[in-house]
């Protein structure tokens, strides 16, 4: 959050797809109310409704925009944390204007405080900025994989486009024309826009740099490179035809490589498009339709709940700026030691965190749904990623492999040398170490930064920074 | 003349609001045409609006039942073409 002026300060603080330290206190929900697209992409199937997979473009109910309404009124009152409501699909929310902005004109009236946002691939935000403009947006995400019609032609087969279908790298070349001015539309009214793209082993994984570079050069305030999901059972045309899915250091690779021109997003779930909750966590279904319609709602109270939680939180985290600004004395010391140049004290270290949010480690190790993946390094403690356990799919014996649970989990955090959560059994103790994964339960409840960077203290004084981690690969 | 919904349609809504002549309606357990209403779009627009913008191989047919958007139309890949495509995308 360093670096940001006030007022792009005030419309992040709150959400938390624009804000690392946001996201693990505030929720955000999606309204499935669009369901039209206008373009298609390889990585998409339009046979969207799957309530066991999470990821982009899958929905399990479709709304109407008053359905919409409701639901998010709903979910404001029971998850205080709610901050933010985007239209993420499942199609594109800008081929579906009547229904995304008759939900954004009900709920800019009914619950004022809750940003709007929405995520579009850019082809029809020309025409409709000045609409969007009407409802007080001021976040939204472009999909861009790509400035080069050749490599657009490799990921959008077909483009709708002035009453006909346009294929190849002449659609590309208008998709690609239309995100750019989007985007530069955006900024000049200074609504704030995170981009969004795939990372598409052997299509655009190096033309990426060159996406983050133009993008972060017309003003875009945040890069979210995310990876390809293509398995096979999603129908997806990748996923049919094989193309495989960039591994995790590959993605922090690229990360780290657009890191040097732009502030990279690092906390993105992937999230379904009528997804609920927490990032990382989906409560979708306990606001079905069905239970939505038989809520008791006290629609003050609620708003009221909201407002008191953002302010608490507001003051915790300023109380931590606050403690961050003024170093403790050894800290001093150390700044006052170590004049440049000099050699690092230690290398940096991956660490896996179990967390239901708020900040602290506060999940048991079989219960998390996921991992948070800390960077600890002399320079302190830097989110890089997520792993998820449970890979896109829980349907059970259907998504089964013989592969247990753990032997995934032990798989997803590869590259990883600590794990910290709340509590872990000894079953899976054993296991982690056996496969140079410590699991660490000593710092339950405690802040995740400051416990990363204890353990890494631990480490650098127990002189196990002072080599590379032994046959493992920092991923 | 009319076109004609089929089973493969995924109710995405795509070609409702596109169609000049509101023939297209939502129904259960897909959207159907109301074959009195459909002119194929003969003098408002060059293609079938509803096929130009349909995600869904084979999912709009003509009064033969032929396929609008035929097998390997809207991937771009030819059905026979599809074996070579497959090896090389894979060796990604």
């Amino acid at each position: 959050m360093s670096g940001l002026s006030d007022e792009v300060r005030r419309k992040v603080q709150n959400h938390p797809c624009y804000s690392e330290e946001a996201h693990h206190h505030f929720a955000r929900m999606h309204a499935a109310v669009a369901p039209a697209c206008n373009i298609q992409c390889n990585y998409c199937n339009r046979k969207y409704n799957c309530s066991n997979e999470s990821r982009p473009g899958v929905v399990s109910e479709l709304l109407t925009p008053e359905q919409a309404i409701n639901k998010t009124l709903a979910v404001a009152a029971a998850i205080p944390q709610l901050s933010v409501l985007g239209i993420a699909g499942p199609g594109d929310p800008l081929a579906n204007p009547a229904r995304t902005f008759a939900t954004f004109r009900g709920l800019a009236e009914k619950a004022p405080d809750l940003k709007l946002c929405l995520s579009t691939n850019g082809l029809a935000l020309p025409e409709q900025i000045d609409e969007l403009a009407k409802y007080n947006i001021e976040h939204v995400t472009i999909t861009i994989n790509c400035v080069d019609p050749e490599v657009g032609a490799r990921i959008y087969p077909w483009i709708f486009w002035n009453n006909r279908r346009i294929r190849g790298r002449a659609a590309a070349k208008i998709l690609i024309a239309q995100q750019q001015q989007g985007l530069e539309m955006l900024v000049a009214r200074g609504i704030l826009v995170k981009v969004n793209s795939v990372l598409i082993p052997g299509v655009n994984d190096q033309h990426l740099k060159e996406v983050s570079r133009i993008v972060k050069a017309k003003g875009a305030f945040l890069h979210n490179v995310t990876p390809l999901i293509a398995e096979a059972e999603h129908g997806t045309f990748f996923g049919l035809m094989g193309q495989r899915s960039p591994s995790a250091a590959e993605l922090k690779a690229l990360q780290d490589d657009c890191a040097g021109d732009m502030k990279m997003m690092r906390h993105c779930r992937q999230c379904r498009a009528d997804a609920v909750g927490l990032l990382g966590e989906d409560r979708g279904a306990e606001f079905t339709l069905d239970k939505v319609a038989v809520m008791k709602i006290d629609h003050q109270a609620a708003l009221e709940r909201r407002l008191a939680l953002r302010a608490k939180v507001a003051a915790e985290l300023e109380n931590k700026r606050a403690r961050a600004a003024t170093p403790s004395e050894p800290a001093r010391q150390v700044i006052g030691w170590h004049r440049q140049p000099r050699a690092v004290l230690g290398r940096a270290v991956l660490m896996a965190v179990a967390s239901r949010g708020g900040g602290l480690i506060n999940e048991h190790f079989g219960h998390a749904r996921e991992f948070i993946i800390y960077e600890a390094s002399e320079a302190g403690a830097r989110l890089v990623g997520h792993r998820k356990t449970d890979l896109y799919c829980s349907g059970g014996e259907a998504c089964g492999d013989g592969e247990t649970v753990l032997d995934r989990t032990i798989g997803a955090l590869e590259g990883c040398e600590r794990v910290l959560c709340s509590k872990i059994g000894i079953e899976p103790w054993g296991r982690l170490e056996a496969a140079g994964i410590k699991p660490d339960g000593e710092h339950g409840m405690e802040s995740i930064e400051d416990a990363v960077m204890a353990v890494w203290r631990e480490m650098l004084a127990a002189g196990q920074l002072a080599t590379p981690a032994a046959g493992r690969r920092c991923a | 003349m009319a076109l004609n919904i089929v089973d493969s349609c995924v109710n995405c809504w795509a070609c409702e609001p596109l169609c000049p002549n509101q023939a297209i309606y939502e129904a259960k357990p897909h959207f159907r045409v109301d074959a009195g209403k459909c002119t194929e779009c003969a003098g408002d627009f060059a293609d079938a609006q509803c096929a130009a913008i349909c995600p869904v191989e084979g999912a709009i047919v003509d009064e033969r039942g032929d396929a609008l958007n035929p097998p390997g139309s809207l991937s771009g890949i030819p059905p026979a073409r599809w074996a070579a495509v497959q090896a090389e995308i894979a060796a990604r």
